[in-house]
Parts: structure tokens; sequence; C-alpha cells
């Protein structure tokens, strides 16, 4: 029996060539973790701000360590700060957005899906045409389109309602979501869809049994992507909702500016910055990696 | 059991005329293969049948009634897709019974079938995956039992077998070619592969440039095909076209052709041309297993050998037989032999040609020259 173990520390060149290796990564992880900590310093300082004490803010500044801890600012913020006369904190606004973002989520998601199916699957003449110019709302600005929404809620009795938001989110979101959902079923087989019409099934049959079944990929990215979009969004929230009906991104700003004259309460300011915040990071939490998967993924085997 | 009647059938897309006229007829328990070369307008012809693509002219009867604007659902037909395309979220059992869902069978009649058509293509224990777990041959059988359990009128195959490796190949032909001798139903059958029309058809459509060039039993059109490209398409490897000229030898008909040095060769023809170009000038067709090692014994047994001498070129063993390519004047033939006794490199080959077995072309219009006893 031969046994020989190999040490690298005998071996000159083995030494060198790991020492420039741990040294390399020594660097990388260096840059990583200084661009890391600069994209955290916001978060930290307004973490920390929610949890100080208001005149200890005022004495240090807002960029410092926190020398003092609180909760009292969350409560505040969620069901006593007054923002544009009434005082029930911020709950309000949390809600409306809530009760916006959902149904316009779910709704330009399922309509995506379906003009998707149509424009990739039940081509008819024109449809290409159509399709590029659905698109075209993907290069749109939102503020091309102030004034007819304004006009539109206007003369349908929707202006300053939760529900106008959502029939505007539905029909702004339409064309990422017809986007993303046609080129995904454009990569599915039209011999699917053949072999179902032979078996006697119909548009809508084919639709929720084939169709929908082997659609969770693009389905989870486009409602990541509603559902941020959404949430996130704030000219249309103030320019067409005001006071109690306002989503909470519009409320933030409100917030912001009621005691111009005064101190700033950054305290309260960071909590209700923070409870904006939570339900887009939910999503991505929950939702991140299926986001990363099907952006990337082509044709279904 | 049913009937395909297919007349003065035309496809266009814009300016394009895919099919041509297209007249083709199916008898009850027939399987009718469409071979062809890609792009001949098979696929097309296939789809307009199974009611996937519109008519654009003529007229497709199923059992005697137009069908031309019914719906795919209703003209009670299952097709088999060259992807197979199984819905990739359902398992095999329900692969199944989608369709028959979608007629509202009732579920103790599906069960039924399910049962039938497992046992028939030995599928059972597949019943429940999902096609991502099964292999290309399964995914097949899967595919077929889809089709198998509704009990049609016609079948209709899209190249069934393309994407399977070779082995596998043969044996899915063998099975289908059982399956269809003991369901007996009217088949069509789309092919690219003009061995497997061979086998399974009994008789078969070539398809060119969207018309059909000949639609016979196999063995028909394999000994008289209708023009060379019939001719050249079927059969592998294919036939040898030799230009010539038509003659008399011993006041015999007889083809002569050029050899190098100015010389020509004069091949009695057993059989007389019912017609004649008006030059004279022919392409003698020679299929590869009609070409011998003279001998006189062989001379003796087989009327109508003919000899020339033909250097050899190339020797391409397979095992079975040995295929040598020959030079006749300036034209590379291909001959089939007997691994014993086959030609070997550089040999200057004595070549019997079964003129019994050959046919005449035309080269003008390329089709076939009939002969008979004149």
């Amino acid at each position: 029996m031969v046994s020989a173990t190999y040490d690298p520390t005998l071996d000159p060149h083995a030494r060198s060539a790991n020492l420039r290796f741990a040294l390399g990564r020594i660097a990388v992880y260096a840059f990583l973790g200084f661009f890391a900590i600069i994209y955290l310093i916001p978060l930290f300082v307004i973490v920390a701000n929610s949890f100080r004490e208001l005149p200890e803010i005022s004495r240090n500044g807002l960029i410092a360590l926190p020398q003092s801890l609180s909760l009292k600012a969350w409560p505040q913020t969620w069901s006593h700060y007054c923002v544009a006369g009434t005082c029930e904190g911020i709950q309000r606004n949390f809600y409306n957005s809530l009760v916006m973002t959902i149904p316009a989520t779910i709704l330009s998601t399922m309509l995506g899906a379906i003009n998707g199916y149509v424009l990739s699957k039940w081509r008819f003449p024109g449809s290409e045409t159509l399709f590029a110019l659905m698109t075209l709302g993907v290069f749109m600005p939102g503020q091309i389109a102030l004034l007819p929404w304004a006009f539109i809620l206007g003369s349908i009795g929707l202006s300053n309602t939760v529900a106008g938001l959502i029939l505007v989110h539905v029909v702004q979101g339409l064309s990422f979501t017809t986007l993303f959902c046609r080129n995904y079923y454009v990569n599915v087989p039209d011999d699917l869809i053949k072999a179902a019409r032979i078996d006697g099934a119909g548009f809508w049959r084919i639709f929720w049994k084939i169709i929908l079944p082997i659609s969770p990929p693009i389905l989870i990215v486009t409602v990541i992507w509603q559902f941020t979009g959404i949430w996130n969004e704030y000219l249309f929230g103030v320019v067409f909702t005001g006071g109690r009906q306002q989503p909470i991104t519009a409320a933030l700003v409100a917030l912001a500016s009621t005691n111009a004259m005064n101190a700033r309460a950054y305290d309260v300011a960071s909590c209700a910055v923070l409870i904006a915040a939570i339900p887009p990071l939910l999503i991505y939490f929950f939702g991140g990696k299926y986001f990363v998967r099907g952006l990337t993924q082509g044709a279904i085997k | 059991m049913a009937t395909l009647t297919i007349s003065g059938l035309h496809k266009r897309f814009g300016a394009v005329e895919v099919l041509k006229g297209i007249d083709l007829e199916a008898r009850t328990g027939e399987f009718i293969a469409l071979v062809g070369p890609s792009g001949c307008g098979k696929s097309t012809l296939l789809a307009m049948i199974a009611g996937l693509e519109s008519v654009s002219e003529g007229e497709i009867r199923i059992d005697g009634t137009l069908v031309n604007s019914v719906a795919p659902k209703d003209r009670d037909i299952a097709m088999v897709f060259q992807s197979y395309a199984l819905y990739p979220t359902m398992t095999a059992r329900q692969n199944m019974t989608f369709g028959m869902e979608s007629r509202r069978v009732p579920k103790a009649e599906q069960d039924a079938a399910i049962k039938r058509v497992a046992s028939l293509l030995q599928i059972e224990p597949l019943l429940n995956r999902k096609p991502g777990q099964l292999s290309g041959g399964q995914r097949q059988r899967v595919a077929m039992g889809r089709a198998l359990v509704r009990d049609p009128k016609l079948f209709l195959f899209d190249e069934p077998l393309s994407n399977l490796d070779a082995k596998l190949r043969v044996d899915m032909r063998t099975e289908i070619k059982k399956l269809h001798l003991r369901v007996g139903k009217t088949t069509i059958y789309v092919t690219h592969d003009q061995i497997e029309a061979m086998t399974l058809a009994s008789r078969i459509a070539v398809m060119h440039q969207g018309s059909i060039q000949q639609f016979d039993e196999p063995q028909a059109v394999y000994d008289r095909p209708a023009n060379m490209f019939v001719a050249g398409f079927m059969g592998s490897p294919s036939m040898n076209f030799i230009s010539g000229e038509l003659t008399k030898h011993d006041g015999r008909p007889a083809v002569a052709i050029a050899l190098p040095g100015g010389e020509t060769a004069t091949l009695p023809l057993p059989q007389t041309p019912q017609s004649r170009p008006a030059n004279g000038k022919v392409v003698l067709g020679v299929r590869p297993e009609h070409l011998f090692r003279y001998n006189p014994n062989l001379k003796a047994q087989k009327a109508g050998l003919a000899m020339v001498t033909a250097p050899v070129e190339v020797v391409e063993p397979t095992g079975a037989e040995t295929h040598a390519v020959l030079k006749i004047g300036e034209r590379e033939i291909v001959g089939r032999f007997d691994p014993d006794g086959a030609p070997r490199l550089g040999e200057l080959l004595p070549l019997g040609i079964d003129m019994a077995h050959a046919c005449l072309f035309d080269p003008e219009t390329q089709a076939l020259i009939p002969q008979g006893a004149a």
C-alpha cells in the first residue's frame, strides 16, 4: 500500500496561487460590502428615526446614531396622527391602498392573460397591429393620460373614489400585462391548442384547462409587477383623490407637509414610510425568486 | 367505419398556392400514407382534413357528408401530432379523458375506454404520470391512446414517429401496423419517410409541390413509379437514371446507352414501350437491387438480363448487403450486392442489369413510358 498525501504548503506554486485567490476574494467581498452599506444607510436612518424620540432627533439631527429608544411613534402614526385635518393616522390610507391595489392587480392580470391568449393563439387579421398599438402604452408616461382620465372619471362619477383609481390602474396596466402574457404564450406550442380543439374544447375551456395551468410563472411575474407598481404609484393617487380617499403614497406627502410651520415630525414620517413599504417588500420576499425565474424562463417543455 | 373523399382540393395562402387540386379517397378501414419531401403540402392537407385549416376550393367528405365548414370537434376525427401535443399539466389519464369530458361522456364509459386503450397500448402503469415524466416512446403511446379512446371515424397521424430515435421508430412502426390491423380504422398517415409509407400503408399518395404525383398500392408505386420524381423519392438508395435512346436489337426493342470512348451498349427490352418520345431519347430507370455481378448461369435464370462492364468507384458495406458506386459512361450508379461476391474497389465489373424490372421515362415530361407486350 502506498499512501501519499498532497500538502500544498510544501508546493511554492500552489501556495502563491492560494494566496492570490484569497486576496482576490477579500477584494471582491470588500467591494461588494462597501456598496451594500451605501445602499443600506438610508434604510438604517429611517428605521433608526422611527424608534428615536422627536426631541432627540431635533437635537442631534436626522442623521445620527440613536441615543433613545421609543415605540411611541408607531401607534401614533397608525391611528392618531393628524393628516389634513383628520386625526386617525394613516391606517385609513393604508386600507385604501390595499382595497385599490388588490382588485386592480387581479383584474389587470386576468385581462392581460386573456388578451395574451387571444393575441398569441387566436390571431385574427390585424391582431399583430393591435398588439403593437397596445404595447405602445408601455412607453407612454402616465402624465399624458392625466387630463383624459380626469374627464372620464368626472363624467362617470368616479372622481375622488378608490373605485376610480382601480379603473385607472387596470387600464393603465393592460399594456404591461398583455405584453408579458402574450410573449409567454407565444412559446406555448400551437399543437396543444389544435389537439384541444379536436378534443372538442372551445375558447374558454382551452383557456381554463390548458393555458391557465401552465401560466403560474408569468402570472407571478405579472402580479408582482402590477402590485408593486400600483401600490407605489403616486401621481394618479394625488391628482384624483383627496383626504380620506387618498392611497398611502399620496398620504405620505400630505403627512410630510402637514406641519410645515413647526418642527417636522421625523419620527412619524419614518414610521409611515416603513409601513407603506411593507406590502411590496412582503410580495418580493415571497415571490422574488419566482419573479427572476419567470422573467428568464423561455418555452414550456 | 368511414370513408374519406377529397376532390379538387385547393389551398391558397394569399398568392401562394400550397395545394393544387388534390383528389384522394380512402375506403373503409384503409391505411393511406401521404408521403413527400418537406414543403410538399402533406401536413397542410392533413390539417384541412382535420378542419384546422380552411378550404380554399374543393370538397372534403367524410362518409359522404361534406365537412368543409364543420368544426374540428364535430368531424369525429382523432389526431396524433408530431410533437405529441400532450397537455403538460395533466396526467396521462387526464390527457386521454380530456376529449371525453369535453363531450360529456359519462364517467363509467370514460373509465371503460381508458381501461380498454391502456391495456391495448400497455400503458397502465403510466396513467398517473405527467408527460414530463415519460420517455419519448411512452409519450407517443399516450398520444395514440388519446386518439384511440374516442373511437372516431378517422385517424389522422402527422409524422408521429419523426421525434423518436431510429430503433424506437422501427419498433413503433410495427406497433402502429399491429394496432391498425386490430382496430381497423380508416387512417391517414403523413410522413416524409418512404419506408414508413411502404411498410404501413395499404395505399400511398406521393406528393410533390402541392399535387399528388401517384396514388397507388405500395408495391405498384415502387415497381412502376408514375414519374421520375416518384421513382427517385421512393426507395433507398434511390433509383438510378441513365440517359439513353430507343433503338432495335435483333428486331427487338432496346435501349442504347453511351459508354466512354464513344462506344454504345445496347440493352434489349423484354417488353415493348407503348409510346415513343419524339426524338427517341429516354431515361432508363434501374433500381439498385436489379444490378448483379454477371455470369452466364444467371443469364439462363433471368430473362432480360443485359450486360455492360463498369468500373467500381466506391464500395460501402452495410453488413446485410454491400452498396457499390459504379461508373457507366459519365454517370455514377449505385448497386446493391450480396456481400459474398460483392464488387471490389477498382475492379472492372461485368454488370448484369435486370431489364425486366427497368423503367423508361420520357426526359421531357419525366413521365413513365408504359411497357407491355406489343
